[in-house]
């Protein structure tokens, strides 16, 4: 398995690679560093001159990808691409274009955004499963019908509709939370139990929907007959061998997710004021910040190719049949 | 199940609220409750908490406070005028001439040599306690020459354990404006104040051609570089010294450009490992201001605590003639600040800030459309009034016309709407009467807007109200009231500039014009669909060429946008501020200057250089005229509109009286907090019965479902 490991990660150096080329690219055919520079020093009595030095400090000054006047090896060092893009192999994420320390403001604020994420999940998976046994249980019967119509409802919701429904109905009319804000230690449990709950209702309909898919497919299979044909109570079959079963597929599915909790959420951070990193993204990108931006993105590639080590990983541990060789 | 619910929620309530009485959604701490604290929003993280490189209106609620320029805008006085701050009388100008003799305040500009403003400041004003003083017993400096080692265990300024102070002397006023040339800061008037203060630029290349000599970018003692533009008198006394005239720079007096910054502080936040801790000035600030930054985490709250080594500032004891009756001046002659504390909290989307200010956990709210509705109605005289629900609840409403312009320019180097031409005039004149502005404050900005008669708002000098003040090739005064020109005076104007029905006279071909606007999104289409609808009243044919802001820039920069939409925030209240956007030299294509529409009038520019050094009185008011008079004629933009700020305010909440100078006013600001509190448990009890209610029907829905349950365990195979 070590090999399989590391034989990924030397997969994934490409990969990576690719990702910090294009997303320079698109970033600087859209900006120009004379842009970014306006962007940063504000709209009123920019001159030119300001706008040379503001480049000249962060490094913008230098050609983007190959400096015809510098020698040797400079050609390809002296240059925009090389000064902020390649410090990133080694997760030196450097300063954003306001000047701050981008690797400290991510160690501060993904955990805001794991509060929501985490407790999201595990609440989440609690939820959708037993509402997906329980439809699973009563196949056929009206609950089914009447959950699965009620699921297609809810998943045909947009999500923007619970949140401000959400912060209506619980946060102003029942005055139950905070509408929004964040608090560190204990206090912050009263401002994620509302995204969380937004978020957990917002995705039951179509968790609920694959979840309940899946143990269906289970019951129908041989050894749940053979289960129920020697006498076992339909509990004991739905626990026992349905929902272990069928928690590999679902196990899976969430082990390439695990990563991506640090990112958090772009809406709903915004909506509850949650000071995570999705929030630390969007603002980047309004602001046209290309050093937060472009490390976010590295991020999340990152994140999301672990992600995918790890789901691989998972098989072997859910089910003993499978080995990476 | 009730139980079962009640269990639940119990227990939750006790681990939010602290078992306490406290409402169950309030957003802070129940030890706030009674305390004298002021609360309040921002929506976007500040940029630059640098007072060299803030220029915003959004970091001036928090850099105001903190930092203290010799002068600033009374409070209660309109219109607008300065006063001392940390000076002790109004700054004495001298205008010298080229030999050196002094000259009379009314002498020419082209006769003025030399201007300097000898500024006296008050002795015993102390800086806010900062690491950046700390001394050892011995006298040395603490942290000032601390190594990266050093900062271990250093995250934030907060984990300095030693503070110290000083008292603030001229020196910290010089020190500030050598920062302006230093090479590692961003100020976006340097370039102004180079043109003026005397010696800048010779300091900037000094400090540049330094910085590049040397392979790091190590600390600058600016304390060893001499500024020919700012002398030292002695320790309450200085001196800036301009190379002409300029009578504007008093205001600039009065903004944080010009705030003290002592040496300590740039050679403490200069350390090496600083920066990478984010541990910088433009994050830190330190000044003598009645309130210091106590915590600044713009991704959630941004705390400013009283000041404890602030002097005490009396309230002011003069006003306008409705001061008194509107209650502004109770406090008069109290030592300000009123308010310990002031927490604002981030909040990026206007529902949630707005719910919560009717909960009463903000103390002030803007009105936004969506809330508009909720909190305004208009009576039958078209006055703004609050809803009984605001009225119920008793919240005040508190309106002000800003010195603001929101206009649409043409940008007069294009061939079809620029130029000096009558046809161009014509036509320009005749779109200004199409494009129906009333209409557009009462749909898009819910009335709060005062259609503009030229470049100058109300509360400034050089604004005429009434008949004489109306722009005559858009308005008419009919009853007492300008009234706008009829589309058909619109249309004879585009017959005698060659397009009749909208149509080129000559070539028969339709007349299109070209709106550029980085507008994007669902909510701007309205806007610009109405803004096609007016010009297609003309015949002509408008097309909307939505670009990215940086594209709109470019062609902002380029000169190859057509018709474009802008607008202007009065850095000081002075007319020079706004004419100086259609001065020619101040083009922006040519010169990258403000003079967004390319407008070029010699006539214009030697009235304007004539008026800006005058101080204000009638012959300034008569320049002004004329100048007005030539931009109406000559149309060069659409002059838009003047937006009306709406605030609301609790009825705990007082000393609010909007002043859009001013960046200042926390201190001003009183709250009673029994009041609030009061206020806030009686309008948040949480309403259990509906969450009660839900869990009896669940309940209820589930005993089928058992039922069958149990029926199908009982059951047989066959």
């Amino acid at each position: 398995m070590i090999n399989y490991i590391i034989r990924r990660i030397f997969y994934a150096l490409p990969i990576l690679i690719g990702v910090n080329l294009i997303t320079f690219f698109l970033f600087f055919i859209v900006n120009t560093p004379d842009d970014i520079a306006r962007m940063q020093l504000g709209q009123k009595r920019v001159t030119q001159e300001a706008i040379d030095k503001w480049k000249a400090d962060r490094g913008y000054n230098k050609p983007v990808l190959w400096n015809a006047n510098a020698d040797g090896m400079k050609r390809l060092t002296e240059t925009i691409f090389y000064s902020n893009s390649v410090k990133l192999f080694v997760f030196d994420f450097g300063q954003s274009d306001s000047g701050r320390d981008i690797g400290h403001d991510i160690s501060q604020r993904m955990w805001p955004s794991l509060a929501i994420t985490v407790p999201s999940l595990l609440l989440g998976l609690l939820a959708y499963i037993s509402f997906a046994l329980i439809l699973a249980f009563f196949r056929a019967t009206y609950i089914d019908v009447w959950g699965v119509i009620l699921c297609v409802i809810m998943m045909s919701i947009s999500s923007m509709f619970y949140i401000i429904g959400g912060q209506f109905l619980i946060g102003k009319y029942l005055h139950l939370v905070p509408i929004s804000g964040y608090d560190t230690g204990f206090e912050a449990i009263k401002f994620v139990a509302l995204p969380v709950m937004v978020g957990l209702v917002a995705s039951i309909g179509s968790s609920t929907r694959w979840y309940r898919t899946i143990f269906l497919e289970e019951m129908n299979k041989d050894y749940v007959r053979t289960a129920r044909a020697k006498g076992l109570s339909e509990k004991l079959v739905l626990y026992r061998h349905v929902l272990r079963n069928g928690l590999i597929p679902i196990l899976t599915g969430v082990v390439v997710i695990l990563p991506m909790l640090f990112i958090g959420s772009l809406i709903t951070e915004s909506f509850f004021a949650i000071p995570g990193l999705g929030s630390y993204t969007i603002d980047a990108i309004n602001r046209q910040d290309f050093a937060i931006v472009r490390s976010m993105v590295y991020l999340g590639s990152v994140l999301y190719i672990l992600g995918l080590l790890l789901t691989d990983i998972s098989y072997t541990i859910a089910d003993p049949r499978i080995r990476l060789d | 199940m009730t139980r079962i619910a009640l269990y639940w929620l119990l227990p939750l309530h006790l681990l939010i609220t602290g078992c306490t009485d406290e409402p169950w959604n309030n957003p802070y701490s129940p030890q706030q409750s009674d305390q004298n604290i002021y609360y309040d929003v921002f929506s976007e993280r500040p940029r630059h908490l640098d007072p060299i490189s803030s220029y915003s209106s959004n970091e001036y609620t928090f850099l105001g406070q903190i930092y203290e320029p010799p002068l600033q805008y009374h409070f209660l006085k309109r219109p607008y005028q300065l006063t001392t701050l940390t000076a002790t009388a109004m700054p004495e100008v001298t205008y010298l001439n080229i030999n050196g003799e002094m000259l009379e305040d009314s002498a020419p500009a082209d006769q003025v040599h030399r201007a300097i403003y000898r500024i006296t400041i008050k002795p015993g004003i102390l800086f806010q306690p900062h690491p950046a003083f700390a001394r050892s017993d011995s006298g040395e400096y603490l942290y000032h020459d601390l190594d990266k080692n050093d900062l271990d265990n250093i995250y934030s300024l907060n984990d300095f354990s030693k503070t110290g102070t000083r008292e603030l002397t001229t020196a910290d006023y010089i020190y500030q404006i050598k920062r302006f040339a230093h090479p590692g800061i961003h100020s976006p008037i340097a370039g102004l104040m180079s043109k003026y203060i005397l010696g800048l630029n010779e300091l900037g290349a000094t400090l540049n051609s330094e910085a590049n000599a040397s392979s790091t970018k190590s600390y600058i003692d600016l304390r060893e570089y001499e500024l020919a533009g700012v002398q030292y008198i002695d320790r309450y006394t200085y001196e800036i010294i301009l190379k002409e005239k300029y009578p504007q720079f008093i205001y600039w007096l009065s903004m944080s450009f010009f705030a003290p910054m002592p040496w300590e502080a740039d050679r403490f936040y200069s350390r090496p490992g600083m920066k990478e801790k984010n541990i910088v000035l433009d994050w830190y600030p330190v000044g003598t201001g009645p309130f210091m930054l106590t915590m600044n985490n713009p991704n959630l709250q941004m705390v400013m605590e009283r000041n404890p080594n602030f002097r005490g500032e009396p309230y002011p004891a003069e006003g306008e003639d409705t001061d008194k009756s509107a209650g502004y001046l109770k406090d008069a002659g109290k030592l300000m600040p009123f308010i310990d504390k002031a927490i604002f909290s981030l909040e990026k989307e206007n529902i949630p800030a707005w719910n919560k200010f009717l909960q009463g956990y903000y103390d002030t709210s803007g009105i936004d459309s969506d809330s508009f509705d909720q909190a305004v109605q208009f009576n039958t005289q078209g006055d703004a009034e609050l809803t009984r629900e605001m009225q119920a609840k008793g919240i005040t409403l508190v309106t002000a016309v800003t010195t603001s312009s929101y206009y649409m320019g043409f940008n007069m180097l294009d061939d079809v709407v620029g130029g000096d031409s009558q046809r161009s005039r014509l036509l320009r004149r005749a779109i200004s009467i199409a494009i129906d502005y009333e209409e557009h404050i009462t749909i898009f900005t819910n009335g709060r807007g005062m259609p503009a008669q030229g470049p100058i708002p109300p509360g400034i000098f050089g604004h005429v109200e009434g008949r004489e003040g109306i722009n005559p090739y858009v308005y008419e005064w009919k009853i007492n009231q300008p009234v706008r020109r009829s589309i058909e005076d619109a249309r004879r104007l585009m017959s005698e500039a060659g397009y009749p029905n909208g149509r080129n006279q000559e070539s028969g071909r339709p007349l299109i014009l070209y709106l550029d606007t980085p507008a994007a999104g669902p909510g701007s289409k309205a806007v610009l669909d109405w803004y096609r609808k007016q010009l297609a009243r003309l015949g002509i044919q408008l097309v909307i060429r939505v670009t990215d802001y940086n594209r709109f820039q470019e062609k902002m920069i380029k000169g190859t946008a057509q018709i474009f939409m802008w607008g202007w925030n009065a850095d000081y209240p002075d007319p020079e501020n706004f004419l100086f956007l259609l001065y020619g030299p101040n083009g922006k294509t040519e010169h990258n200057g403000e003079n967004a529409a390319n407008y070029s009038n010699p006539e214009f520019d030697r009235l304007f250089n004539a008026m800006k050094s005058m101080p204000n009185g009638e012959k300034r008011q008569i320049i002004i005229n004329r100048m007005v008079e030539i931009l109406r004629r000559d149309a060069p933009w659409i002059w838009g509109y003047h937006p009306i700020g709406y605030s609301l305010h609790h009825q705990w909440y007082s000393n609010a009286k909007p002043n859009l100078m001013a960046n200042n006013t926390l201190k001003y600001k009183r709250i009673d907090p029994n009041t609030r509190k009061t206020l806030r448990n009686q309008w948040n009890q949480p309403r259990l019965w509906p969450v009660i209610t839900v869990f009896i029907i669940l309940f209820l829905s589930s005993i089928p479902a058992w039922r069958t349950y149990k029926r199908r365990e009982r059951s047989s195979a066959l």
